[in-house]
């Protein structure tokens, strides 16, 4: 049915299924869109500020706590600056544990989003709830999934939400090999169900929409897909070190989000798997490739609905790899003397000084860059947090004022539908910055 | 109630709605990791609002609802006010809910300064209180404490909510549970650890995994029984645990 939306109005508060809260707002008049755009509002929770005066060793207890859901993301990330601004080296193994933990989060964020948050949507259903009686073993599968990489999660770093082990200069615990094995077994365990999803992600259908914008990822010069260590690279031949990232960031603030912006070459980019993927496809596990593959999906991919594809792309990848990194340490085994034990700098174990360091790792939703810097006592003096939801917002109202017109002539649900969706299939996770999402179209 | 799989009909289920405020939405998604335990749980209550995971909204009223966050701005403390107006029965969930959490070391700096500090000049475009924790704003009936909550005891609560029987969180200190786990006092190991002074309810999960404990459950309602003792023994600067403290605590200030 089509519909005359010369003036159009229509008002979703709190758009749901995505972490945290943003609004989006459209006027229409007279067939004119006059706005279009996506706000972030919710309570800033001011950590920059909260930090000042705190431990460079309290940095990644605290800077977890920015989100639930990448909490290991902002753990690796704060570990990272505060390492480099302590002048602190990683042994080997730490770096291999830290990219197991690394891969751990992504396949927990990705499955949420592919099977809770984004399904529905294809699915053609409000909210997971319903497909409990609809599509039972699909959600029995998706919840066995989370419970699977949850518990080696817990085995790792004690637990996924707000992780334990994992602090500056190492892990406070190590994996037994008993503990290794019970990973590798509860991975393998799970192949039938990434099968599965395989299967599932096959008959998924996304909107066909295009449209050109700058891709922002790590990127480097081994052949690893670089999620943990690398330069800022995009698809418009930018490079930097992370050192540099606020070249790469160029971060303003706007009234309308309590959330701050950032551009590079154009007036917006986009950070994320579909971002990782078209930069660094050529490095993913084989098995990775292959689905891409049987997906269709290639890159310079232009559609950022298939940003949820992209993802699943990166879970297979990352599942071999976590099992690549198990199976290689039972062959040579860990060095359990390189346990660390927490709060020695009090003692002066680690040296303090007065520096400045950044952290950049990708985390699901993008590039996250933490920067810190310390007076000589190792305090903080001042923190700078750059969350990829937050890359992403200028983008999201880009694409807004791209797809509105196209989509103009159908039914107002169908409009705010295709609005969500697009702000879902960045998978947005607002609490790292503010929260809600609000559909209005104004007379 | 029970929480077994009995189908029952939606309508005879208790309505409980999940709100957050000011947090990391990471207790919330304690819930999710419940894995297929959740589904018991779902067949024993009709979930009406849930917004990270579900897109229905619900008018009525709500005999449970379950709270994240803290309060950090005008509009929250409002919309908190109003589903209080509408919950027979509220519990506060996770350490920002229940005792401001790391959001309450917000208090620690003068208001428009630490806002000055993120936003720049324009700071007051963006709306910001002190950090309160829900029992600060309205009546709480129960209490999940913890950063982030602890899952067995969520359940535990809402078992207990549901029934309309009491619930108390442990008074005991971390260091109770920590002992039964056979763990090296992290004193002994030179390392300041909060455990003599905090609740316990968690067993003792981060001493367990090799780190401190930082007090995210809040204190012992007589946190100086213990501390002259651990204090003179180990000879520790009593402002340096003060500080630590102040990371989930700061909030407890504001309470009369």
């Amino acid at each position: 049915m089509a519909t005359d939306n010369k003036n159009l109005n229509i008002k979703v508060e709190y758009v749901t299924r995505v972490e945290g809260h943003g609004n989006i707002v459209v006027n229409v008049k007279e067939g004119k869109i006059e706005k279009c755009e996506f706000h972030v509002v919710e309570t800033p929770r001011l950590f920059e500020g909260m930090l000042r005066g705190r431990s460079i060793f309290e940095a990644q207890h605290i800077t977890s706590r920015i989100c639930g859901i990448c909490s290991c993301g902002h753990s690796l990330a704060s570990i990272q600056a505060a390492e480099d601004a302590l002048g602190v080296e990683p042994t080997g193994q730490t770096v291999k544990l830290r990219k197991l933990l690394l891969d751990y989060e992504f396949l927990d964020s990705h499955l949420l989003h592919i099977y809770l948050l984004a399904a529905p949507d294809v699915l053609g259903v409000p909210s997971f709830i319903p497909l409990i009686g609809t599509h039972n073993a699909v959600v029995r599968r998706a919840l066995r999934m989370k419970k699977a990489v949850n518990d080696v999660c817990d085995i790792l770093v004690g637990r996924h939400i707000h992780p334990i082990t994992a602090i500056v200069g190492g892990f406070t615990k190590l994996p037994s090999v008993k503990e290794i094995d019970a990973q590798i077994k509860i991975l393998e365990d799970m192949a039938p169900d990434m099968v599965e999803t395989l299967a599932l992600a096959k008959i998924l259908k996304f909107p066909d929409y295009h449209r050109e914008t700058e891709y922002v990822a790590l990127v480097s010069d081994d052949a690893e897909y670089p999620l943990l260590n690398g330069d800022i690279g995009s698809t418009d031949g930018k490079r930097f070190k992370k050192a540099h990232y606020k070249k790469a960031t160029n971060e303003f603030i706007d009234p309308r989000s309590s959330a701050k912006f950032t551009k590079l070459s154009r007036d917006s980019f986009f950070v994320g798997a579909l971002a990782r993927f078209n930069l660094n496809s050529a490095k993913l596990h084989p098995a990775a490739k292959a689905v891409a593959e049987e997906l269709g999906l290639k890159p310079v991919c232009h559609n950022p609905y298939l940003n949820t594809v992209a993802q699943i792309v990166e879970v297979v990848h990352c599942y071999y790899h976590a099992l690549d990194i198990l199976k290689d340490i039972r062959k040579n085994g860990l060095d359990y003397k390189q346990a660390v034990t927490v709060g020695a700098n009090e003692k002066g174990a680690v040296p303090v000084r007065a520096g400045s360091g950044v952290g950049s790792v990708e985390v699901p939703r993008g590039i996250l860059h933490h920067h810190y810097e310390t007076d000589a006592a190792g305090m903080i003096k001042l923190a700078d947090c750059i969350i990829p939801t937050n890359s992403n917002i200028n983008n999201i109202e880009a694409d807004f004022a791209k797809l509105l017109p196209e989509i103009i002539h159908l039914p107002k649900e169908t409009i705010t539908l295709r609005l969500e969706m697009m702000v879902r299939a960045y998978d947005p996770c607002i609490s790292c910055s503010a929260h809600y999402l609000d559909v209005k179209y104004v007379d | 109630m029970t929480m077994e799989n009995k189908p029952v009909p939606a309508a005879a289920k208790p309505k409980v709605a999940f709100f957050d405020f000011a947090s990391c939405e990471g207790c919330q998604l304690q819930i999710t990791n419940l894995g297929e335990g959740l589904l018991d749980i779902l067949g024993a209550i009709d979930v009406v609002e849930f917004r990270e995971a579900i897109s229905e909204k619900w008018e009525g009223d709500y005999d449970v609802v379950l709270i994240e966050g803290s309060i950090g701005d005008h509009h929250a403390e409002e919309r908190l006010k109003k589903i209080r107006a509408r919950a027979k029965v509220l519990i506060a969930y996770g350490a920002c809910a229940c005792t401001g959490g790391v959001n309450g070391m917000k208090n620690s700096f003068e208001l428009d300064e630490i806002r000055a500090s993120v936003y720049g000049k324009d700071f007051k475009l963006f709306d910001s209180t002190a950090t309160k924790a829900v029992h600060q704003v309205v009546k709480v009936d129960y209490s999940i404490n913890g950063c982030p909550i602890y899952a067995p005891e969520l359940v535990e609560v809402l078992k207990h909510a549901l029934r309309g029987l009491p619930y108390t969180v442990p008074d005991n200190p971390v260091c109770s549970e920590c002992k039964l786990n056979e763990n090296v006092c992290m004193y002994e190991r030179g390392v300041a650890c909060l455990g003599p002074w905090t609740k316990a309810g968690c067993n003792s999960w981060c001493v367990n995994n090799g780190n401190i404990c930082y007090g995210c459950r809040g204190e012992v309602k007589n946190p100086a029984k213990n501390a002259n003792d651990v204090i003179s023994k180990y000879n520790l600067k009593p402002e340096l645990i003060k500080a630590k403290f102040d990371m989930y605590n700061k909030c407890k200030e504001g309470d009369k």
